[in-house]
């Protein structure tokens, strides 16, 4: 507490910060109270009194759960027969007891059970961990007020509405609350809303005049109030109620006394507030939409497989019915004498009474739907969930993608995309967090022409790796490229002629005096020591402020304290050598905004008294500012500036220059003036105000800032863009910092075209000033279309010339170009572009944008962030990957697959991915395949069995066929299989177009595999009954009866199925032979067992291995000879397919296979000769440069303003 | 590779780092077969060296069983008959004769048997119209559900009960050469665990063929069901409409030219419904009886597969392959955004 007194005394420097909160007028706002929409009545300080209680607003838990005890049985249930496959064989269970059943009614239902079973189990997990993620949250703690001024923890769940509630620094929010008082004076607190939208700089929020006073626990004591608001809505920006306190007067309340759950307290010590909505109520519950159930491509294309298959299977069922039906109305002849005499068709049920044989046909038609349900796979949809699930794991489990510093290990949430991860097409990114780290680091600058740092960005590590091997891979060792790692945050500056003071021994020391203690001066962070240590910290607006400030001091000026009017810095005296206290004192701020591009400060230095206006800004505004006699170093710094920018870097151009005692107090006069305005222009006035002082400024040079990238972002997204995937950076940052953005990851290059899509047009400036809105958008509207269309023909001329190009669209003109009647013109030009940049994107801009990429290419869309900003564009993209930063769980919940980090994105794309998408869709492949096989022997036995539904198969063989002898490899391929191994998958990033193509699952495929299921099922029958006809099949005279040469069919399919797995499989583990041949040994060990069994339970199956099967040699070569005649097709289909026409995998098998994976040159060659040309990243921007130096270099930045 | 220090996991104690393992990161050692032109050669060879001599052997197994086809069902109906069926309905001794020569020197065992054809026991409401119980059990005698039709006659059960044990094969064989009735053996022509485990040894037939309408054979009554071997073949349906079970062996040897007197009962009808009957004498070799489907077979892939070898290996011996060439991907073919 004694801290949180010091801080409390200390008046709070407002004048600092600009307090703009536009209040509605309080008449306005308190007559909407108590009106609809306007009901809510909050008792503070007294939750139990009876009012509250009969009003029942909801408590503070939140449950995310998708079932309770109660509703999960009937809504899981129903989930489950959603599916159509699931519901048909729910009939055929319910018509296995009827005696329309070609088998018996436990070995058809049993398999159900067992595959619902299983999916159940798999969502009562699932949901059960969502559960404990939900108790976690639910019993934080958070201390209330429990009466008498005592302040007790409870947990949050039981929070109500109306309690007062103390929130300490670095606590998250419990609820909506409504702030009344904080541990400073003003009642001021500082919130960040990271988990809502993503914004990192803090807000400031400030309780009412007549609540600040509210200091102490104790003061809670005697505290009553009734509060009056909006009720409980989605809305985070707004708020209206009153507070009814002490003397019952009305105080309006708005957004700015608003506190939302989920959201934390910095920079302030701890805050009173009242709970206003709780659990359901609050905002951020209700702004959380349900996430929507993303299904992958190749699932939707599995439904489609299924109906087609249940399509086909309709047809033979109906073929079957219909000769069934002419064949029993034969029996029957006209004359009444019976043909097949045998079957007493005189005498029968309906379902074979030849006198209604059409009856009997239509009967028999749901006979045959059932007997032929194997050609469904009723275990596909469980077998790949279990896959999924395994391949989740092996996913969270990877070690590649584990964060040491954050301990964060990658976490797939939903695993019903994995295989999604191989096929896509466009990423859409978030900048700040994904991209970049979301700090700022100063690293080189440019004092009085001469440039200093011998930092190295991340994009130049990269370029110069490439340099040197140009094609050997490169990973992860960026530690010791960067040796002496930074260690202040904030601050990458290494410099020996500058550093520790050795500045003094330089050129121009007066010029990089005056530099460093402009950077001390000119910003507006705040200094915070610390007691127990000397060490001065900062809290900065921004990142890039703050490492402005830790660059001063660790440059020798010390920014250590800021009172109301002064600053006071500790620097090098030059003529004495040592270090001193200076005071400046502050006079006035003119502050940055997004159209001046800079911000200055006046400064009155207390030791000579010289008034200085030091400046900073962007070098497109600076350079025009600089006074005749100003512009010694601006050649030079202007050069440097060029690179830096290239180089990715933020610069910011620092001038300063003297005023005159006159000048200033004119311009004080005017300043004053103007900000007492009270109209709509108060700002312009006040801009053109600080535009007329700060001229004829004297250059001193340049600051590079990094937007500091992410570890390993360049090289992943070259990675990407070798693998032919396309980024599009969406970002809430300013046009510059994106574009910086761009060229720092290599999205952007030096002699790319860029087109720039901007409102911030001259004209647009005018019609707002004329403040006619309509003309404004239309004109603004009509601006963006003609840009779109200029883009749109010089994307025709550059792709003969084949540039490339780039486009950059701020966020005002995004808006247009997402209208109805733009959007298709602005996604031509946008896929025209090699990369996209979208600055300034609300979050339904980030999202809107996603669904249009996603809906117009059909391509698969994967969206990547950090922020709640990113919500709506994870929750829209096919595929949302949230990064799970340092703080912020929003983006992480709504995502699918949680990393640590970008640059995992590369091997959970073209590792993971792939591998989950050829497994994946291998897997389907051989499902159909195995179904196929088994289905048409059913189908062809039928055809001699007059159509009649007699199986082939005793009826557990049926019903075990999927459960048991064939399952386990198939899983195994689903969760094992690798065609490429995961380094190799990363040294040829082509291969990855495999998935985008969708290769492995188109049609074609698909219909080839079920052709060779075909081709299996009609060799392994025809073979079968052709080489046991009639004859005697042993020594002993015995004849094939019905139980072996169903028993015999059975072992050749189990045999083929099996075998060609072994075939199609490219990876042999341990287990894959173990599953392959033990499925196979499990099928002998099943029959010889269940044969041994009563002949009442094992009917036709009894003894029939030991005593007719095993015995007869014919049976052994009948098996051998069906298997390897039924698998010779396909072996020699794919022994010519991988030889002349191999896909891109089967030629880096080669590449394996010859042994020449490890040559680095042949590797070059084989990449070379198959890539497409990328366009982005920096082996793209390494070759473009290398072109440029053969010819003359040429500008080629065609900008469209 | 990451390492995999166990010092640093014993600091961090409550590390989230997955723990490695070959498994986990999917590093087992795995083989990662090609169909290089030497692995496709050799198992084409291999199939076509293992195949061949199969298929040999098995072609002269068939070869040497000697086997005598006698179709009779059109041939045992009096040229004046022309209702066939009603002929074979109506009661009465008819027997005909047949005479077989045999072509080649037959060794015992000689088995005899009868084939029919068009002949659907794996019907559905045939095959299922038995009741195993009522076979296997004589405290049982009463279960006699799935027999419909053939499950009472006159309000008392029929055993055996069914479709199946109704409809009992009744033609008649008695064999004899020069006049010497060959003797043909019932014994043991049925499958041990049928008689041992599905037949009872205290069940017999009763009410059998007593109503209306008569299928085929009758039983005795005095016999157990177990030792009725020519029902327990009967009952065990066949896979296929055409085929042959055994009516019994013959211990002696014929010789080539022998010729052998058949003297027929044609009891059974298969005339209403087109079907062929025929009698069988065959022997057996090592493979069972007379076909040349499986030596053939054997042959046509085994050589198939040689040929496959040979033309594989001129294919790359004349168009080695060509390292990584691109123009066969898709994608290449057309690039640009699809």
């Amino acid at each position: 507490m004694a801290n949180g007194d010091r801080q409390r005394r200390r008046s709070h420097p407002s004048s600092v910060h600009s307090l703009s909160f536009g209040r509605q007028s309080s008449e306005e706002v308190l007559s909407l109270i108590g009106g609809p929409g306007f009901s809510r009545l909050v008792f503070c300080n007294d939750p139990h009194c009876l009012q509250a209680s009969i009003l029942k607003y909801a408590g503070n838990h939140v449950s995310s759960t998708k079932y309770n005890i109660a509703t999960f049985l009937p809504k899981s249930l129903f989930e489950q027969f959603r599916r159509v496959a699931n519901v048909y064989f729910l009939l055929c269970a319910l018509l296995s007891f009827t005696p329309l059943s070609p088998y018996s009614a436990l070995s058809n239902v049993l398999p159900l059970v067992v595959v619902i079973g299983v999916t159940m189990g798999k969502e009562i997990l699932e949901d059960w961990r969502r559960q404990m993620q939900d108790i976690e949250v639910n019993n934080r703690l958070v201390k209330v007020h429990r009466g008498g001024g005592v302040f007790d923890n409870i947990k949050w769940k039981d929070l109500k509405v109306g309690a007062v509630v103390k929130v300490d620094k670095d606590e998250y929010f419990p609820a909506d609350l409504i702030l009344l008082s904080s541990s400073y004076d003003e009642a001021i607190c500082y919130v960040e809303t990271m988990n809502l939208d993503g914004e990192t700089n803090l807000k400031m929020k400030q309780a009412l005049d007549v609540t600040s006073k509210l200091q102490e626990d104790l003061d809670f004591n005697d505290f009553k109030a009734v509060i009056r608001c909006e009720d409980p809505n989605a809305n985070l920006y707004s708020f209206v109620g009153s507070l009814e306190f002490e003397n019952e007067q009305h105080h309006p309340l708005g957004p700015q006394q608003l506190l939302l759950r989920d959201s934390k307290l910095r920079n302030t010590d701890y805050i009173y507030g009242v709970v206003i909505f709780a659990g359901q109520d609050t905002k951020v519950v209700q702004n959380s939409t349900a996430p929507p159930s993303k299904r992958s491509k190749i699932e939707r294309r599995t439904d489609k497989l299924v109906y087609l298959l249940f399509a086909g299977l309709v047809l033979i069922s109906f073929i079957g019915s219909v000769f069934f039906g002419l064949w029993t109305s034969d029996d029957i002849t006209e004359d009444g004498s019976m043909t097949r005499w045998y079957l007493r068709p005189d005498n029968t049920e309906i379902y074979y009474n030849p006198r209604k044989a059409s009856i009997a046909a239509i009967l028999h038609f749901l006979t045959a739907l059932m007997l032929y349900s194997y050609f469904i796979p009723i275990s596909l949809y469980v077998s790949i969930e279990i896959v999924k699930v395994l391949q989740s794991i092996f996913i969270n489990q990877d070690l590649n993608m584990y964060y040491e510093e954050g301990d964060k290990p990658a976490r797939a949430r939903t695993s019903n995309l994995n295989e999604e991860l191989g096929q896509v097409e466009t990423i859409l990114s978030d900048k700040t967090g994904t991209l970049t780290c979301n700090s700022m680091e100063f690293i080189k600058c440019s004092i009085a022409g001469t440039a200093y740092g011998i930092g190295v960005t991340e994009v130049e590590r990269a370029l110069t790796r490439r340099k040197r091997l140009p094609d050997e891979e490169v990973h992860g060792d960026d530690t010791s490229d960067n040796a002496h790692k930074a260690s202040v945050k904030g601050f990458n500056f290494f410099d020996e002629r500058i550093m520790n003071g050795e500045w003094i021994n330089q050129p121009h020391r007066d010029v990089i005096q005056s530099f460093l203690r402009l950077m001390a001066v000119c910003h507006t962070a705040i200094p915070e020591v610390a007691e127990d240590r000397r060490e001065v910290t900062y809290e900065a607006e921004s990142p890039d402020e703050a490492a402005f400030v830790v660059a001063a001091r660790e440059l020798g000026f010390e920014f250590f304290d800021r009172t109301q009017g002064s600053v006071s810095i500790r620097e090098l005296d030059l003529v004495s050598g040592k270090r001193v206290e200076r005071n400046y004192k502050l006079l006035n701020v003119l502050e940055f905004s997004s159209s001046r591009k800079r911000m200055s400060v006046i400064v009155r230095d207390e030791d000579d008294g010289k008034l200085l206006l030091l400046s900073k800004g962007a070098d497109s505004v600076m350079f025009g500012r600089l006074s005749e006699d100003g512009r010694e170093f601006e050649a030079r710094t202007k050069e440097h500036v060029g690179e830096y920018a290239d180089e990715g870097l933020r610069t910011m151009v620092l001038a300063y220059r003297e005023l005159g005692e006159d000048e200033y107090r004119e311009f004080d006069e005017a300043f004053r003036a103007a900000k007492n305005i009270v109209s709509a222009d108060r700002d312009e006035m006040v801009e053109e105000v600080e535009d007329r002082i700060e001229k004829n400024l004297i250059l001193l040079g340049a600051t590079a800032v990094e937007d500091k990238l992410q570890n390993g972002v360049p090289d992943c997204i070259d990675k990407l863009a070798q693998a032919g995937i396309k980024l599009w950076v969406l970002t809430g940052d300013k046009m510059e910092t994106a574009i910086n953005i761009g060229y720092a990851c290599s999205l952007l290059r030096q002699g790319m075209k860029q087109i720039i899509i901007s409102s911030e047009t001259p004209e647009r400036v005018a019609l707002l000033k004329a403040g006619d809105d309509l003309a404004v958008s239309a004109a603004a509207k009509a601006n963006v279309v003609d840009q779109i269309n200029r883009g749109k023909t010089l994307i025709k001329e550059s792709r003969e010339s084949s540039d490339a190009v780039a486009l950059v669209i701020d966020g005002t003109s995004l808006a247009f170009a997402l209208e109805d009647d733009v959007k298709d013109a602005f996604f031509e030009l946008a896929i025209g572009c090699a990369s996209v940049i979208c600055c300034r994107s609300s979050p339904k801009q980030k999202a809107l944008v996603t669904r249009l990429v996603k809906i117009r290419t059909g391509g698969t869309t994967l969206a990547i962030g950090d922020g709640a900003n990113d919500v709506g564009m994870l929750q829209e993209a096919d595929i949302g990957i949230g990064i799970s930063g340092l703080e912020g769980m929003q983006a992480v919940m709504s995502s699918d697959i949680a990393i640590a980090q970008f640059r995992f994105l590369e091997r959970l794309l073209l590792v993971h991915g792939h591998w989950c998408y050829r497994r994946i869709s291998s897997m389907i492949c051989y499902f159909f395949y195995k179904n196929i096989v088994f289905g048409f022997t059913l189908f062809y036995f039928e055809a001699y069995t007059s159509f009649s539904g007699e199986a082939a198969y005793n009826d557990w063989y049926l019903a075990l066929y999927n459960v048991f002898f064939t399952s386990l490899p198939v899983i195994a391929l689903g969760v094992f299989d690798q065609d490429v191994s995961a380094v190799l998958c990363l040294r040829f990033p082509l291969l990855y177009q495999e998935g985008i193509h969708n290769l492995l699952f188109s049609w074609k495929r698909i219909l080839g595999w079920a052709f060779n299921g075909t081709v299996s099922a009609t060799c392994i029958f025809f073979f079968c009954i052709r080489a046991v006809e009639a004859q005697a099949f042993r020594k002993g005279g015995e004849v094939v009866g019905y139980e072996i040469l169903g028993a015999t069919m059975y072992t050749c399919v189990v045999w083929v199925v099996n075998c060609q797995i072994a075939l199609s499989i490219s990876y042999f583990t341990y287990i894959q032979h173990l599953f392959i041949w033990g499925g196979i040994v499990l099928w002998y060990v099943f029959v010889l067992a269940y044969g041994y069994l009563d002949p009442y339970i094992s009917t036709t199956a009894y003894m029939v291995f030991v005593e007719a099967c095993a015995p007869a040699l014919s049976f052994w070569l009948v098996t051998l000879f069906a298997v390897i005649s039924s698998l010779v097709p396909y072996f020699t289909y794919s022994a010519i397919q991988i030889r002349f026409f191999p896909l891109y995998h089967q030629m880096i098998h080669w590449v394996r296979n010859d042994g020449q994976a490890n040559d680095p040159e042949f590797c070059r060659l084989v990449k070379q000769r198959s890539l497409q040309p990328t366009t982005v990243g920096y082996s793209a921007r390494f070759e473009a440069s290398s072109k440029r130096l053969d010819k003359k270099p040429e500008q080629a930045t065609t900008n469209i303003e | 590779m990451e390492n995999t220090d166990t010092s640093t996991s014993t600091v961090r104690r409550n590390s989230k780092r997955p723990r490695y393992s070959k498994f986990t990161q999917q590093e087992l050692p795995a083989c990662k077969p090609i169909l290089t032109p030497r692995w496709v050669i050799s198992a084409f060879m291999l199939i076509s060296i293992v195949f061949i001599p199969i298929g040999v052997a098995a072609l002269f197994a068939s070869r040497d069983v000697v086997e005598i086809v006698d179709r009779y069902d059109s041939e045992c109906i009096p040229a004046n008959e022309t209702d066939k069926v009603k002929y074979i309905q109506t009661p009465g001794e008819k027997s005909c004769n047949r005479t077989l020569t045999v072509p080649k020197r037959m060794k015992p065992p000689i088995f005899v048997y009868y084939q029919l054809d068009n002949f659907y026991q794996n019907h559905r409401r045939y095959v299922k119209s038995r009741n195993d119980q009522q076979l296997r059990d004589s405290k049982e005698a009463n279960s006699v559900s799935g027999c419909k039709p053939e499950d009472f006659n006159n309000g008392s059960v029929i055993v055996p009960c069914g479709l199946i044990a109704w409809s009992l094969f009744n033609d008649t064989y008695s064999l004899s050469r020069n006049n010497i009735t060959l003797n043909v053996s019932k014994k043991d022509i049925s499958w041990k665990s049928d008689r041992e485990h599905k037949f009872g040894k205290d069940v017999y037939p009763k009410n059998f063929q007593s109503g209306g309408l008569i299928g085929g054979g009758i039983l005795d009554p005095n016999i157990p069901l177990s030792e009725q071997e020519d029902l327990i073949v009967w009952m065990r349906t066949a896979a296929l409409p055409n085929f042959r079970k055994l009516y019994g062996k013959m211990e002696v040897e014929l010789q080539e030219n022998d010729v052998i007197d058949v003297t027929l009962g044609n009891n059974y009808n298969t005339y209403s419904f087109n079907g062929k009957k025929k009698l069988v004498l065959s022997t057996t070799s090592w493979l069972g009886g007379k076909n040349d489907f499986l030596g053939i077979a054997y042959l046509t892939v085994g050589g198939l597969c040689f040929f496959l070898a040979m033309a594989f290996t001129v294919v790359y011996l004349v168009k080695p392959r060509q390292l990584g060439d691109p123009s066969y991907l898709s994608w290449n073919r057309n690039p640009g955004w699809r």
